[in-house]
């Protein structure tokens, strides 16, 4: 490739010639346009001829220097001959200019004060509450229709939905509740060990599981895996317009998508709950089986002495509110989701974490209630 | 003489066992700007695909300047596909970066220019649009037109050797239709780049198509060639005809 060059002849009368040699092609060095103007700046001529006949291959790069110097000169007043370039070359120039620039279009990029986005983020937090209080009412109304039987929603969606966050999510439930149960047990039998009553393992891994891990950690997942699905998929529904057309149409969304994948969310949770309890003590058993010396019948009637059906009843109670939380956030997210497919990504992370923040705060809001009426 | 810049022999395509056209024999010459017609679900927007190199036919071949697409290495391949641009039906901007960006992304990737100068190519690209003043917008914030013309200037930004339209005036009034029109035309006379051109809008396909390739979707294969007026005016086949006359010539 010829290197490129740019040179200014010195100034005849007020009229200043420019040849221009060689190669203006991306992957060659080109002259940059400051440096040329630092050029120009001293000439301080009134007319500038380009002569090309020299030039040998080129594309944008070329053009857009023509472009710069085509608005410089503009703005110095200078007479800029292009007369002798490429025709093509003019063309592509001419076709740059040839819009007028609208100026209502253009968007003011301005920096905020900290007070000021301080304060926008405090607006911004009320708005967000103020339309999560309204979804959740939208909701409730929602579902006194579904009592009334006036919710109008497909039987085969609440189905298909139960069916995809009930037994859809048997094998990762399975999975890590039995690696929790079998943890509690680990770190119960280590200090149980010291007093020699290992037996109380079972007590342990089965009030843990029962209470308190078992909903707890079914409702994670459930967060992770439906809650980011909900939200994904109502607002990729919002991206095509199909909940714009659910509304023109006068069938609520929320009737129609919410109230189908709260139901069955609220029905699927407690029983994957109890699976995990149950699985989870099963883990407990592996470890006390296998390490402690304790054998499988001693592990169940000690099970079974620590445990009543009230324990199992707390962590049902607890899930079934984590079903709620869980399922509101993952379609609040999916529905509040703007029209552009990137906003479909946020909307499921938003879902996410709303969804276990919720989880946890309601865990332990339950925990400190169910303390005080000792339940 | 006019040289042959895309040429497609007994090419076959094909979903699994559903064969979409078969037989297909035809040449893209360079500089010219070549229409793709036919009607709906007859196998434009896949064609398209193959001749992108996005889908591997099921028999025959897709040459480049002499190069079979699907013969060369990877590598190779991977040059040619660059040097297409593709303004896709809907623009298919990235949505998570502004106008400016999208156009700088390919820039960045497969040029050493720097920041400031990537910045002015931007800047140009979409003044040769007519977007100005709107490099800091992101695609959502913009209209479906505007879009259109956006994804252009990004189809634009590598100075692609030929340019692939898929449906560009679908879902623009007439006269923006026409503004793209005459956009494709002038960028054609001022680059000479070779246009394939994807669509079944009558009035621009008469306006600007040099040369052309009818699909059918019944008999599966190409029945007719050439420039479209030509067709219009002396084309025997009867579905042609219908088709080019809007049913008026039955």
């Amino acid at each position: 490739m010829n290197p490129c060059t740019f040179e200014l002849s010195s100034t005849e009368g007020k009229v200043s010639v420019a040849d221009i040699r060689g190669d203006w092609v991306m992957g060659n060095t080109v002259p940059g346009f400051q440096s040329v103007k630092q050029l120009l700046e001293k000439q301080n001529c009134e007319q500038l001829d380009l002569k090309s006949d020299n030039l040998g291959h080129w594309d944008s790069r070329f053009v857009v220097f023509l472009f710069d110097l085509e608005a410089y000169c503009k703005g110095q007043g200078i007479v800029l001959n292009m007369e002798q370039l490429p025709d093509s070359a003019q063309g592509l120039l001419h076709q740059a200019s040839a819009f007028p620039v609208r100026e209502s279009g253009q968007k003011v990029l301005h920096e905020t004060a900290l007070l000021v986005q301080i304060g926008q983020h405090a607006l911004g937090l009320y708005k967000q509450t103020q339309d999560m209080l309204a979804f959740v009412g939208e909701v409730c109304l929602s579902s006194l229709r579904l009592l009334r039987g006036k919710a109008c929603f497909r039987q085969r969606d609440l189905w298909l939905i139960m069916q995809e966050c009930g037994p859809g999510a048997l094998a990762i439930v399975t999975l890590i509740s039995l690696l929790v149960g079998l943890i509690l047990a680990f770190v119960g039998a280590m200090q149980l060990k010291i007093f020699g009553a290992q037996i109380y393992v079972a007590n342990l891994v089965g009030l843990g599981m029962a209470r308190e891990m078992g909903a707890m950690m079914t409702a994670i997942i459930m967060a992770g895996r439906t809650g980011a699905a909900f939200a994904s998929q109502l607002g990729s529904m919002r991206v095509n317009e199909e909940i714009d057309a659910l509304e023109t149409l006068g069938i609520s969304p929320i009737d129609f998508l919410v109230l189908p994948r709260m139901l069955a969310l609220i029905i699927m949770l407690p029983l994957l709950c109890l699976y995990a309890d149950l699985m989870g003590i099963l883990g407990g058993l592996l470890v006390s089986a296998t390490l402690l010396d304790i054998s499988v019948v001693e592990y169940f009637i000690q099970t079974k002495s620590a445990l009543d059906l009230n324990d199992f009843l707390t962590g049902l109670i607890k899930s079934s509110v984590f079903g709620v939380l869980v399922a509101l956030s993952g379609c609040l997210s999916g529905m509040q989701c703007g029209r552009s497919s990137s906003s479909v990504g946020d909307a499921a992370t938003a879902a996410v974490v709303a969804g276990i923040v919720s989880i946890v705060v309601a865990d332990a809001v339950l925990t400190v209630v169910y303390q005080i009426i000792g339940f | 003489m006019k040289q042959v810049h895309i040429e497609i022999k007994g090419l076959t395509m094909a979903y699994d066992d559903f064969i979409i056209q078969q037989d297909l024999n035809f040449n893209i010459y360079k500089g010219d700007i070549f229409i793709v017609m036919g009607g709906n679900g007859c196998g434009k927007s896949t064609l398209l695909r193959h001749l992108l190199g996005l889908k591997t036919p099921a028999a025959g071949d897709i040459y480049y300047n002499d190069a079979n697409l699907w013969k060369i290495s990877e590598a190779e391949r991977k040059k040619i596909m660059r040097a297409n641009g593709v303004m896709y039906q809907s623009g298919a901007l990235w949505s998570s970066l502004t106008l400016a960006e999208n156009i700088a992304l390919p820039l960045k990737e497969y040029t050493d220019l720097s920041e400031d100068e990537i910045k002015g190519l931007a800047y140009f690209k979409l003044a040769l649009v007519g977007l100005v003043g709107f490099e800091e917008y992101y695609p959502a914030e913009i209209s479906g037109g505007m879009k259109k013309r956006a994804g252009l200037a990004r189809a634009l930004a590598l100075d692609p050797d030929i340019l692939f339209f898929d449906e560009p005036s679908a879902g623009l009034d007439p006269l923006s239709a026409k503004l793209l029109d005459d956009l494709i035309l002038s960028i054609q006379a001022s680059l000479g780049t070779t246009i394939v051109v994807v669509t079944h809008d009558l009035p621009s396909l008469f306006a600007i198509g040099t040369d052309s390739v009818f699909l059918d979707s019944i008999s599966k294969t190409q029945i007719a060639q050439g420039p479209p007026k030509e067709l219009l005016n002396g084309c025997p086949n009867h579905v042609v005809q219908q088709f080019l006359s809007r049913g008026m010539n039955e």
